[in-house]
C-alpha cells in the first residue's frame, strides 16, 4: 500500500505560501522582543542608525547601572513577588475549596450556589462601589486590598469543580466506607490527586497578579507599596524616571539618552524573568485552558 | 442503588413524609463540613461583589460622604439623564462601541486563521517551536507592551526611523485620535492571537486523520477540507468563545485603553471605562461616575443575553446558557 498520498499542485503552493506566511509572523512576533532586548545595551537607536554595523561603542550597560542606583525598581520588584505568593495561596486555596464542594454529587443547594457565583461574572456594582468598600474596610494601602477582592476567581472554581468531577467516585465511596470523614476525603485522597490542577491554578494566579497593574494604581496610594508594573508605569509610560537614577545629569540631551536607555533595561528587566520560565510550564498552561474549555 | 429506592417508596408510610426542608436540613447539618469549605468563597463574594451591588444604589442618589450610602437622598435617574444628555455621551460611547467591535471582529477570526494555518505544519517539533514563540507575548504585561508601543511609535523611535524615508516629518502616533484604534486593536493582536488560538489547535487535534485521507483520495483540495472538515470542527468552540467576547463589548478592558490614552489622542480613546475612572475617583463625582458605570453593566448584560439567542439560533440551538 502506498500511504504517501500525493497532494495536488494547488495544494502545494498553498503549503508553501503558509509557511512563509508563518514564517513572517514568527519575525513580526519575535523581532519586536529582540529589539528590545538588543536596544537595552546600546547607546538609543543605534540599530536603527547603524543596522548591522554596530561598533564596540555603541554597546553600553549604562540603562541598567542607572536602573539600580535608585532602590525603586528593586522594591517594586519585591513587592511585586510578595503581592503575587500571597495572592496565589489565597485565590488558590479558596477556589479549590468551593470548587470541591460544588463537585459533590447531589449537595443540596449546588444551583443556588452556582447562580450565586456565575451571577458575578456578567454584573457588578462597578468601581466606585467596590472602591467603597475596601475604603470603608481600611484597606487602603494595606496588602488585603491587593490580595481579597480577586481572591474568589469564578474560573478557577469552575476549573477546580470540572477536574474533582474527574476523580473516581469509587475512590471517595470506598473511603467513606472506610469510615473517613469529608474533611479527611478531600486532603487525604483528593488533593494528592490534584497535583496538576493546582499548579496550573498557581500559575496562573501568580502570573495574573505579578502583571497587574490597575488595583495597585487605585488602593496603594503610597510609592513604598508599588509592586513592579506600577513602577514600569511611570517610567514607560509616565516618562518620570526616578530621580534617584538620574541625579547627576543636567543636560537636557542627555537626560533624554539616558530616560531612554533606562527605558528599555526596564522592560528587560521585568519582562525576562517570566519569558526565561514560561517555555518549561508551556504543557501546564495548555492543559489549563483545555481542561476549562470542557466546560 | 435503584432496588434501594424502590423499597423505600414501597414501605409503607406510618409517620408524616420528612418536608424536603427537614430532609434539606439534615444533609447539611451531616455534611457541614461541605459548607464550611466553600463559606470563604461566599462570603469574600458577598463582600466584594454583592455588597458593592448594594453600593450602586448611589447611582440613584446624591452621595454625600457625611450622610454615607444609606443616607444620602434619591434623586432618581438624575445621574443617569445628565450622562444621557451630556455634550460627550454620544463620542464616549461610541469610542467604547467602536474600539470593542473592531477588536472582535479583528482579533476573534486571526486565532482561528492562525491554528488552522499551524494546523498544516506536518513536523510537530516545528510546530511546537512556533507556538513557544507565539505565546510569548502573552507572558509580557500589559504595562510593558504599551511602553513599548510608546517607545516604537515615539517621534523618534524605530518605527518612524524606517519611514523617515518617505516622509518629511515624523509622524506623532500617539498623539494623534487617528491612529489610536489602530494601535490598540494590533498590539492586542501581537499580545493575545498566538495565546488564544491554542483551543482552536487542541480542537484540530482531535479530528481523525482518516478523514482527510478519505477526502484527498477523493480529490478535495486543501482548502476544501479546511471548509468541509476543520472549520466544522471548530464551530462549537467558535460559538462559545464568541458569545464571550461579543458579551464583553461594553466590558471592555480599563487596563490598556487608560495606559495608551494621552490628551492628545483622548477624542477617540476615552472609553466609559476611562470616563468612570475620571470622573470617579479623580474627580470626585461618585453618583455620576457610578451612573455612568451602572449604565454599561446593564448594556452589557442585555448584549451577552441578545448575542446568546443569535447565535443558539445560528448554531442548531446550542449557546452557553
Amino acid at each position: 500500500m502506498n500511504n504517501q498520498i500525493k497532494h495536488p499542485k494547488g495544494d502545494r503552493i498553498l503549503l508553501l505560501t503558509n509557511n512563509i506566511l508563518l514564517t513572517i509572523i514568527v519575525l513580526v512576533i519575535v523581532g519586536p522582543l529582540m529589539y528590545v532586548f538588543l536596544s537595552s545595551f546600546l547607546e538609543p537607536n543605534a540599530i536603527i542608525r547603524k543596522g548591522l554595523s554596530l561598533h564596540a561603542s555603541d554597546w553600553s550597560l549604562e540603562g541598567y547601572k542607572r536602573l539600580f542606583t535608585d532602590d525603586t525598581i528593586v522594591r517594586g520588584f519585591f513587592n511585586s513577588l510578595l503581592y503575587s505568593t500571597a495572592f496565589t495561596i489565597v485565590t488558590v486555596v479558596v477556589c479549590l475549596f468551593a470548587g470541591y464542594t460544588l463537585s459533590v454529587e447531589g449537595l443540596v443547594g449546588k444551583k443556588v450556589f452556582m447562580i450565586f457565583f456565575l451571577f458575578t461574572m456578567f454584573f457588578g456594582g462597578g468601581l466606585i462601589p467596590t472602591y467603597f468598600v475596601i475604603r470603608d474596610l481600611g484597606m487602603l494601602n494595606t496588602i488585603w486590598a491587593i490580595i481579597l477582592p480577586g481572591a474568589v476567581n469564578v474560573w478557577f472554581i469552575i476549573l477546580a469543580r470540572t477536574y474533582f468531577k474527574a476523580v473516581p467516585n469509587e475512590l471517595k465511596e470506598a473511603a467513606r466506607i472506610d469510615g473517613a470523614s469529608d474533611l479527611k476525603i478531600f486532603f487525604r485522597i483528593i488533593l494528592p490527586l490534584s497535583k496538576p490542577i493546582i499548579f496550573v491554578l498557581a500559575l496562573y494566579a501568580f502570573i495574573g497578579q505579578w502583571n497587574a497593574y490597575f488595583d495597585a494604581m487605585i488602593y496603594l496610594d503610597s510609592r513604598e507599596l508599588h509592586p513592579l508594573q506600577l513602577v514600569l508605569r511611570s517610567i514607560l509610560i509616565q516618562n518620570e524616571v526616578q530621580p534617584g537614577m538620574v541625579a547627576d545629569v543636567e543636560a537636557r540631551n542627555e537626560l533624554m539618552r539616558i530616560s531612554e536607555m533606562i527605558r528599555y533595561s526596564s522592560i528587560v528587566i521585568a519582562s525576562l524573568p517570566l519569558l526565561i520560565m514560561y517555555p518549561f510550564f508551556q504543557k501546564y498552561f495548555e492543559k489549563g485552558v483545555m481542561v476549562g474549555s470542557l466546560k | 442503588m435503584e432496588e434501594l429506592v424502590k423499597a423505600e417508596q414501597a414501605m409503607p408510610v406510618h409517620t408524616s413524609k420528612p418536608t424536603k426542608l427537614s430532609r434539606n436540613l439534615q444533609y447539611i447539618k451531616k455534611n457541614y463540613i461541605l459548607y464550611l469549605l466553600i463559606a470563604p468563597a461566599v462570603i469574600l463574594t458577598i463582600i466584594f461583589k454583592y455588597i458593592p451591588i448594594y453600593g450602586a444604589t448611589i447611582a440613584f442618589k446624591d452621595f454625600s460622604p457625611i450622610r454615607g450610602i444609606t443616607g444620602s437622598e434619591w434623586v432618581g435617574f438624575k445621574h443617569f439623564t445628565s450622562f444621557l444628555s451630556s455634550p460627550n455621551f454620544m463620542e464616549i460611547l461610541m469610542n467604547t462601541i467602536k474600539l470593542s467591535s473592531f477588536e472582535l471582529l479583528i482579533g476573534f477570526p486571526i486565532p482561528i486563521i492562525l491554528a488552522l494555518m499551524l494546523n498544516q505544519l506536518r513536523k510537530s517539533s516545528v510546530k511546537k517551536n512556533i507556538q513557544l514563540a507565539l505565546y510569548a507575548p502573552h507572558f509580557i504585561s500589559v504595562v510593558v507592551v504599551s511602553g513599548m508601543v510608546f517607545l516604537f511609535l515615539s517621534p523618534v523611535g524605530p518605527i518612524n526611523a524606517m519611514l523617515s524615508t518617505f516622509l518629511d516629518k515624523p509622524i506623532s502616533f500617539m498623539s494623534d485620535p487617528d491612529y489610536f484604534r489602530t494601535i490598540y486593536i494590533w498590539s492586542g493582536v501581537w499580545q493575545g492571537a498566538g495565546w488564544a488560538s491554542i483551543v482552536y489547535v487542541a480542537a484540530l487535534a482531535n479530528v481523525d486523520p482518516q478523514l482527510h485521507e478519505a477526502a484527498t483520495l477523493d480529490g478535495a483540495s486543501l482548502l476544501q477540507r479546511i471548509w468541509h472538515i476543520d472549520l466544522p470542527t471548530l464551530k462549537p468552540v467558535m460559538a462559545v468563545l464568541f458569545i464571550l467576547a461579543a458579551g464583553g463589548i461594553m466590558g471592555i478592558g480599563f487596563e490598556k485603553a487608560y495606559l495608551l490614552q494621552t490628551p492628545m489622542n483622548s477624542p477617540s480613546s476615552e472609553i466609559i471605562a476611562t470616563y468612570v475612572y475620571k470622573r470617579g475617583l479623580l474627580a470626585g463625582d461618585y453618583s455620576f461616575a457610578t451612573a455612568v458605570g451602572l449604565f454599561n453593566a446593564v448594556v452589557n448584560v442585555i448584549l451577552l443575553g441578545v448575542v446568546n439567542q443569535v447565535v443558539k439560533k445560528l448554531n442548531e440551538g446550542e449557546g452557553l446558557v
